[in-house]
């Protein structure tokens, strides 16, 4: 793991690696500058000697200013490094998200894929932070303060060597116990993330049941589960600063004990066991840092697995070897396809059963079927969306698992059932479907999915800034936006997905009318609800429970599907329109 | 830069207060226990001075030393050393609490007043941005709260400690060391200033990623269908920069704050030394007492040092604290209503209030002069000349006037964008109107308590929101108490019941995060259940079954209307199938009605809503 996390330093070797550098001398500094502090006491001041003082101060100031200079460039590098390699990981981890298939994300969900790349990644950084300064810093510090031991008296410094150890044991010991306890704190909150999000998506839910109470209350707990979690594993952690200092109070009663008798026994002076003392003070004192480092770090190893889990997950949809980078043209077909969800898997339950199709270049298809009727999952396969689960489908002759995925979803264009904008302007948003686009191409789409009309009705026109989820327009507007957004992509294969529900019949016509006469050669197919959003396609399929119930055009259907005539009948008798 | 000065005084004030409030006796022992680990520290360096000049240096003449005393005075120092630890012990379990406590709280708090924000304040922020707050933002605190506090506490006991032993020695020393400290005090101001500057911006950054994450990960099949990854990763990469750029900043200034202060300190040192060796040539010190001196200069400083080292979380913290404050200090819906919605029956020809379920419910009117009356909810909304913009300049709705009778079906029929959601909205005031009145049963709508008054509607939307649970939970979600049986009654009136029996797991199938399982039109069926589980006087279906199909759709709208039957109803759709045995149809154009009555007036009209019926025209 610690290689896996190691390698996204990338760019910022220079910084990781001089920053500790920079520590080093900085900690050389200082511990001369007590040396030298120590000899204006011990000389200058006792002898009265203003020359010696101001010789040696001379000397500690460039010290100093040597000390400050290292210490800024490794703060400095120190920043630069974490805040680079934080980063890095952010930027590691997004990316293996986007070639994320559904299946993946599902697998993480949303809100803890947010919480990993940001809070997750924040704990990890700090905790590199705390290891390219601290932990350099602190274990130099304890190494000279233990030479120095050494070299008054090696019996004094045998306490040491049997005190350091066992703390180290007691250390790791406490780390093992509260790891867990740290791994179920970031779980939990995932979960807290979630019911945010959730809340703050379906406000309008919570406020109109006035839910809020509700909604507190579900709040309340999974917060309290943070709370009672955190509690748990910081308390472990709490023993830390307590254990090194038991540990150091009883190295200097030892040290005490035994050095007042070597005193005695004339082994020793009175001197070296202060000076002995004084280094023990600084042992602890860097210890005390490196615990401080090491709760970072249990917390931090937690975050860490979860970035890696992120990094290493496998997409479950990819490109193959050698793919095909040209779809030839939009004709379709399907042979023999069945396909079930991920998570339904357990049961022999199929979203499509054993569907055949074929869909020649150009055509229009309509798809007709009650409500979940499996009809988005039929076409959210051509695009691979989701992988079939058995048979193949062919695009353009080819199967598209045989494409580049890129190259495939380049040519298909869909517009969704649940259609989203994003935070931005119309044009930006419109630029989806074509970066190049000019003023001229965007208008020329939005005239033929027939919202050129009501985008220059606003004050900004196509510079008119949408809120996240497009909340200030229409949800017809929003579908007009959406078509349009498709259009742009000049795709081979057009999918609308029941996008037009929010539009009225007549502006519906004059869309399918564009398409008609607009793109010809474009395979068009038309999820609808509407019987007169279909009826003039060229084929229309009836979808029932994830099967195909009927197959043709409106006029043979009328005759031979009972489904599609039930439809019909209801919507056209008595001049059932919609507006 | 002075205002900012002010506001983060204020900030600290408000922080400390969340820990001063609630914790007092935790807080007290705290305190007691910080004070005793410092002062054990502080006897502990003490203590080698004391044991050589009155333990080993009269035993070294000794030929059968005694050590008995030295025991004696190891043990009373285990004694001492052990209370120390025990004290440090207890002041690090108990922080945990304290800080643990206050971040629950403040999470606590921030939930339960943002369920108080106007829809506004949703629309304008993205999910993610909120939601960093919560994780984000708080967990700055998290390290301030639990280490920096009481390091720094303990940091200044000691330095008051040495402060009074240096006052006592000299004070012209004492007034060098302390201009040493305001040249620190100064320096730390600039740099922890600069550091906070871009702490406040890496926690602004950090709320854009996690807004940005969240958005491509809630679009992510358009993202695909678009083959906009690596777009996508390009505009992630530039906010990712941006971050970066304004962390690098502020851990820079905040690194290099404690070599400054360290070295400050130094300098200070032999500003010391060199003024008291000149006093001491002079023979106005005794050379013991500034070596003595020297030493409290080293005991000071290191503290300082240690607090500087903190400076970095407590700067970070403020940073996130000042986002977390702007969240609590948002500004609640306004609500000045004070009449309730209430149980009802009837008795002896008078409206009387009762704890029972009865199917009826009145307002509840108390009145200046002490009187409460009771008004029958009947249903009945009017609305009188009503102006409504998103933003005050841009006017949506002109001059809205209209009248739905007690059990009336209203319904709305317009071009996209003509303002038929937005009327809705007003009803349950989501949004408040800037002119004229919404009246209903006779009352002011702004007289009514928002919650009773949004409990008299209920309300379906054209976006389905789910959460995650069951599907039972979800539907349930309408009315908390329901039993298993009235909700899978609910689910059969909405016809929701035939697709959920055909799910793997009935009704206990869980709803995850996407819900991928689940069409659209399934959803919609589902929210339905959930209003019909609610039950309320008066609903609103906007777009409710949009992705419905027409032959479910029928059956849902047939339950529909038995339970709705008596009561008042607004529908916004656009099949006119829908709406055509509505009792009164509103015809929106550009947020003005321009027709109304019922299908066959309107189609006698020969006018728009004709129009529109026979196919030919359309409103845009």
């Amino acid at each position: 793991m610690l290689k896996k996390l190691a390698s996204y330093i990338k760019e910022f070797k220079k910084d990781t690696i001089l920053t500790p550098i920079f520590v080093v001398l900085e900690v050389v500094m200082e511990v001369i500058i007590p040396l030298l502090m120590a000899r204006i006491i011990d000389v200058g001041i006792q002898n009265g000697d203003i020359h010696y003082i101001l010789e040696m101060g001379i000397l500690l100031i460039v010290s100093a200013i040597l000390s400050l200079t290292f210490g800024m460039l490794s703060g400095r590098f120190a920043a630069k490094a974490s805040a680079g390699y934080a980063k890095n990981l952010r930027k590691a981890m997004f990316h293996k998200v986007q070639d994320y298939s559904f299946e993946n994300i599902d697998k993480f969900s949303t809100s803890s894929l947010v919480t990993r790349m940001t809070t997750d990644v924040t704990n990890v950084q700090m905790a590199f932070q705390m290891i390219i300064r601290i932990l350099v810093r602190g274990p130099i510090m304890m190494i000279f303060a233990l030479l120095m031991v050494m070299s008054i008296s090696m019996k004094l410094s045998a306490v040491f060597f049997v005190a350091i150890p066992v703390l180290g044991a007691i250390l790791f010991y406490i780390a093992i116990k509260a790891h867990p306890n740290f791994e179920r704190v970031f779980k939990k909150y995932d979960k807290l993330n979630r019911v945010v999000q959730e809340n703050v998506s379906a406000i309008r839910v919570v406020k109109a049941y006035v839910r809020e109470s509700f909604e507190e209350k579900k709040f309340k707990e999974v917060n309290d589960e943070v709370y009672e979690n955190f509690k748990k594993a910081e308390k472990i952690v709490a023993f830390n600063g307590p254990v090194m200092q038991f540990t150091i109070y009883t190295c200097i009663l030892l040290i005490s004990w035994i050095g007042t008798q070597l005193i005695v026994g004339g082994e020793m002076q009175t001197g070296q066991l202060s000076s002995i003392i004084t280094y023990a003070w600084q042992i602890l004192a860097s210890l005390m840092m490196l615990s401080f480092v090491f709760v970072m770090i249990i917390m931090a190893q937690s975050s860490a697995e979860r970035i890696i889990e992120v990094i290493d997950e496998e997409p479950t949809i990819k490109d193959k070897e050698n793919p095909v980078t040209e779809v030839k043209d939009g004709s379709i077909k399907f042979e023999n396809v069945s396909f079930q969800y991920s998570d339904e898997q357990k049961d022999d339950k199929f979203a499509l059963e054993n569907i055949n199709l074929d869909i020649k270049a150009g055509e229009t298809i309509g798809i007709i079927g009650g409500t979940g009727s499996s009809k988005s999952t039929l076409v959210q396969l051509i695009p691979r969306l989701y992988d079939v689960t058995k048979g193949s489908i062919k695009v353009g002759g080819v199967d598209v698992k045989d494409y580049e995925i890129h190259a495939l979803r380049d040519a298909v264009a869909m517009v969704l059932q649940k259609n989203v904008l994003f935070s931005g302007t119309i044009a930006e948003n419109l630029r989806w479907g074509d970066k190049e686009a000019d003023q001229e191409d965007l208008e020329e789409a939005c005239k033929l999915a027939q919202a050129d009309g009501f985008i220059k009705e606003f004050p900004s026109k196509y510079e008119t800034v949408l809120d996240q989820g497009g909340t200030n327009v229409s949800g017809g507007q929003k579908q007009r936006i959406c078509i349009a957004r498709a259009m742009l992509k000049k795709p081979k294969i057009l999918i609308l997905d029941d996008s037009t529900s929010a539009v009225d019949t007549k502006t519906d016509a004059l869309i399918r009318k564009a398409f008609r006469e607009e793109i010809p050669n474009t395979t068009k197919i038309i999820i609808a609800q509407r019987v007169s959003s279909v009826e003039d396609a060229d084929k229309i399929i009836v979808l029932n429970e994830g099967k195909i119930d009927g197959i043709g055009t409106s006029e043979e259907l009328l005759k031979t599907n009972a489904i599609y005539r039930e439809v019909y009948e209801s919507q056209m008798k008595g001049g059932d329109e919609d507006a | 830069m002075p205002k900012t000065k002010g506001k983060k005084r204020k900030t600290i004030k408000r922080l400390l207060k969340y820990v001063t409030e609630g914790y007092k006796l935790q807080l007290a022992v705290v305190l007691v226990s910080i004070i005793i680990s410092a002062l054990v520290g502080v006897i502990g360096t003490q203590f080698i001075k004391y044991l050589i000049d009155d333990f080993i240096t009269p035993l070294l003449g000794s030929q059968s030393p005694d050590y008995t005393r030295l025991l004696n005075v190891i043990m009373i120092m285990a004694v001492i050393y052990l209370v120390g630890v025990v004290c440090t012990f207890t002041y690090n379990r108990l922080m945990v609490n304290i800080s643990q406590g206050v971040l629950n709280k403040i999470r606590k708090q921030m939930f339960n007043h943002m369920q108080k924000l106007p829809i506004r304040y949703f629309d304008s922020r993205t999910h993610g941005d909120i939601m960093s707050t919560y994780t984000n933002d708080v967990d700055t605190l998290r390290q301030m709260l639990s280490q920096s506090i009481p390091q720094v506490f303990s940091a200044c006991v000691s330095m008051v400690a040495v402060l009074i032993a240096m006052l006592a020695t000299n004070i012209y020393l004492t007034l060098v060391v302390l201009a040493m400290v305001i040249l620190m005090v100064f320096v730390s101001r600039y740099l922890g200033g600069n550091s906070s500057r871009f702490f406040v911006k890496q926690q602004e950054d950090i709320g854009k990623v996690n807004g940005y994450i969240e958005e491509m990960m809630e679009g992510q099949k358009v993202v695909k269908v678009f083959n906009y990854e690596e777009d996508s990763k390009a505009k992630f990469d530039d906010l990712n920069e941006q971050l970066c750029d304004s962390m690098t900043k502020a851990n820079m200034y905040a690194n290099i704050l404690m070599p400054c202060i360290m070295n400050i300190g130094n300098l200070g040192y032999v500003l010391v030394a060199v003024i008291g060796g000149i006093l001491s040539v002079n023979g106005i010190l005794t050379i013991g007492s500034i070596a003595a001196f020297l030493q409290y200069v080293k005991a000071f400083t290191n503290p300082l040092g240690q607090v500087s080292q903190q400076m970095n979380s407590i700067i970070m913290a403020l940073a996130g604290a000042e986002r977390i404050f702007d969240l609590i200090d948002q500004e609640e819906e306004v609500d000045e209503g004070y009449v309730t919605l209430v149980n009802a029956k009837m008795e002896n020809g008078k409206i009387v209030e009762t704890e029972e379920r009865t199917g009826m419910w009145a307002w509840k009117h108390p009145h200046k002069d002490g009187r409460i009356t009771y008004t029958r909810l009947r249903g009945q909304v009017e609305f009188e000349n009503v102006q409504f913009g998103y933003e005050p300049k841009k006017r949506i709705l002109h001059d809205i006037s209209l009248v739905a009778k007690e059990g009336q079906k209203v319904s709305f029929v317009g071009a996209t964008g003509a303002g038929k959601t937005t009327i809705t909205n007003l009803i349950n005031r989501f949004y408040d109107i800037q002119d004229g009145k919404i009246r209903y049963d006779r009352i002011n709508i702004r007289k009514i308590k928002k919650d009773d008054l949004r409990r008299s509607l209920g309300m379906v939307l054209q976006d389905t929101s789910l959460f995650t649970g069951t599907i039972r939970d979800n539907i349930r979600y309408g009315k908390l108490d329901a039993t298993d049986e009235e909700v899978e009654a609910a689910a059969k009136l909405s016809n929701a019941d035939k697709f959920i029996k055909h799910l793997p797991q009935g009704y206990d199938t869980m709803i995850t995060g996407n819900g991928e399982g689940l069409s659209q039109g399934q959803r919609q069926l589902l929210s339905i259940a959930r209003a019909a589980l609610n039950n309320p006087p008066v609903l609103i279906l906007d777009e409710a079954t949009s992705s419905i199909d027409t032959r479910t759709e029928k059956i849902v709208q047939e339950g529909m209307d038995k339970l709705m039957k008596g009561r008042t109803v607004f529908v916004i759709a656009h099949r006119l199938s829908t709406i055509k045995n509505s009792d009164l149809i509103m015809v929106l154009d550009h947020g003005r009605i321009i027709e109304r009555g019922n299908h066959n007036e309107l189609i006698a009209q020969k006018g728009t809503y004709y129009g529109l019926y026979t196919g030919a025209i359309e409103i845009d």
